[in-house]
């Protein structure tokens, strides 16, 4: 068989091919597990770092046992013992119709069509008292769904603390939402005015630190116009009615039961 | 033995595949503003070259010439996903922080170039010390670009600080230029004139 031919060409293209997908499926699979794992500490670690918990030294799983995981039914704004939180997955239940709700596209700010009906949500305490409540938000940036983490103060207003854990942006334009000097405008940021109406946005530009609004205002990234639009329509989302609105109406009113 | 040797060592300074050719600049620029990213990335990009070489080479008889560099494509293709995937399993920040570039190694030109224009006409052992050889130019310029970078950017050498800067509260104001990529541009630049003012012959000719 020439070098050439049609038919050594077909068998040289398909037996390559054959043998990469075997080795490329085989790394996917057989390290999948420690992947996972390593997305799941990723995951935990970026819950403690919005409440400014964190510490390099210790183990994420040590620290993490000090929070408590709960569900929450955003309709109602009840804790649900219904799913274990430990193992619950928002985004698996936000694709089965037992469990999700369609947004109607009028309320959808944050682009995401649908969500679980129930959510995780971190309480941290102290001698039993509420001190931090994290609250996990997604929506679309430019590119991509920015998932992240918000942690509020006691007074269920005050933001504490506040970071994507995964997002596909344009690194250095978008993805400066990562940048430590923005993140560190949000804590002590209020979501809502006494009104109750949700005014938390993210600037085209820079905060006028004299404005009566400052409060509610963060800077907006130079370059990245609709990443930081995407940042405050999620934010308006999720802290909005069909968001968490009820559910911290419900916390403020009766504190967390047991 | 000879030329096992040359084989091996030219290309760290005599054809360092930077200094030389001025290939792999998108990945120097990138990932060189610590020395940690800078030594996963120059492991991975040796790896990748020298089993993309050697396989290249085991198989070189039966590639048809008219879809060789798709095969050759294909083979670094995988080994780069190979690669990404012991990061994310392993090294899961630093996978975090060369992001992108991982898979970007698939189109760093070294990678292709050794495999079309040695391994393709060399036996299985040269082209992998040849690999290897390149890997190595490669991440020897990496390896200085990144020490300076951290160094006066930062004042730190692998997280550790040397020079403690002002933020911090020590002396050394810290050159934030050196952070951003075309500090690698300058430093690479300077790299090559002091190359070329050593080695005379790699001087190109007017034209």
């Amino acid at each position: 068989m020439s070098r050439d031919s049609t038919a050594k060409v077909l068998t040289v293209a398909f037996l390559l091919c054959v043998v990469c997908s075997i080795l490329v499926s085989a790394a996917a699979v057989g390290l999948s597990s420690r992947q996972e794992q390593n997305k799941l500490e990723e995951k935990r670690r970026n819950i403690l770092l919005a409440a400014g918990l964190y510490d390099a030294g210790i183990p994420v799983e040590d620290q993490f046992s000090t929070i408590e995981a709960r569900i929450v039914d955003l309709q109602s704004g009840d804790f649900t013992a219904e799913f274990d939180a430990a193992t619950f997955d928002s985004r698996a239940a936000a694709r089965l119709p037992e469990t999700n709700r369609l947004i109607p596209q009028e309320i959808d700010l944050a682009d995401i069509k649908k969500r679980s009906r129930y959510k995780n949500v971190y309480l941290v305490r102290e001698e039993g008292r509420l001190r931090q409540l994290i609250l996990p938000v997604h929506g679309k940036g430019l590119w991509s769904t920015m998932y992240g983490f918000i942690s509020l103060s006691a007074d269920l207003n005050t933001v504490n603390g506040f970071a994507f854990y995964e997002h596909g942006e344009t690194p250095g334009l978008g993805g400066e939402i990562d940048n430590p000097g923005w993140k560190s405008q949000w804590p002590g940021k209020k979501i809502y005015d006494e009104t109750g109406r949700v005014r938390i946005e993210v600037l085209k530009g820079q905060v006028d630190k004299s404005a009566e609004n400052f409060q509610y205002q963060v800077d907006g990234l130079a370059g990245a116009t609709l990443t930081a639009r995407g940042v405050s329509h999620l934010l308006q989302y999720w802290m909005g009615a069909d968001g968490y609105a009820p559910f911290l109406e419900k916390l403020r009113q009766e504190g967390v039961k047991p | 033995m000879t030329r096992a040797r040359d084989v091996l060592l030219d290309p760290l300074f005599n054809k360092n595949p930077i200094g030389l050719q001025i290939l792999g600049i998108c990945s120097a620029l990138a990932v060189t503003s610590k020395l940690e990213t800078v030594l996963v990335m120059a492991l991975a990009v040796t790896f990748v070259i020298a089993f993309s070489n050697l396989s290249v080479s085991l198989i070189r008889q039966q590639i048809p010439g008219s879809i060789r560099i798709i095969v050759e494509m294909t083979i670094i293709a995988t080994l780069v996903i190979i690669v990404d995937q012991f990061l994310k399993a392993y090294a899961f920040s630093i996978s975090k922080q060369l992001s992108v570039f991982v898979g970007l190694i698939i189109t760093n030109c070294i990678v292709l170039g050794r495999a079309e224009a040695f391994a393709m006409k060399n036996s299985p052992g040269l082209s992998f010390l040849d690999g290897i050889g390149n890997g190595l130019g490669y991440s020897l310029v990496l390896v200085i670009v990144g020490f300076f970078r951290e160094l006066l950017g930062a004042g730190k050498l692998l997280g550790t600080v040397f020079l403690p800067t002002t933020s911090d509260g020590g002396w050394y104001l810290a050159n934030g230029l050196m952070l951003l990529p075309p500090s690698a541009f300058f430093i690479i630049g300077l790299l090559i004139w002091a190359l070329r003012s050593w080695k005379t012959d790699q001087i190109e000719e007017d034209n």
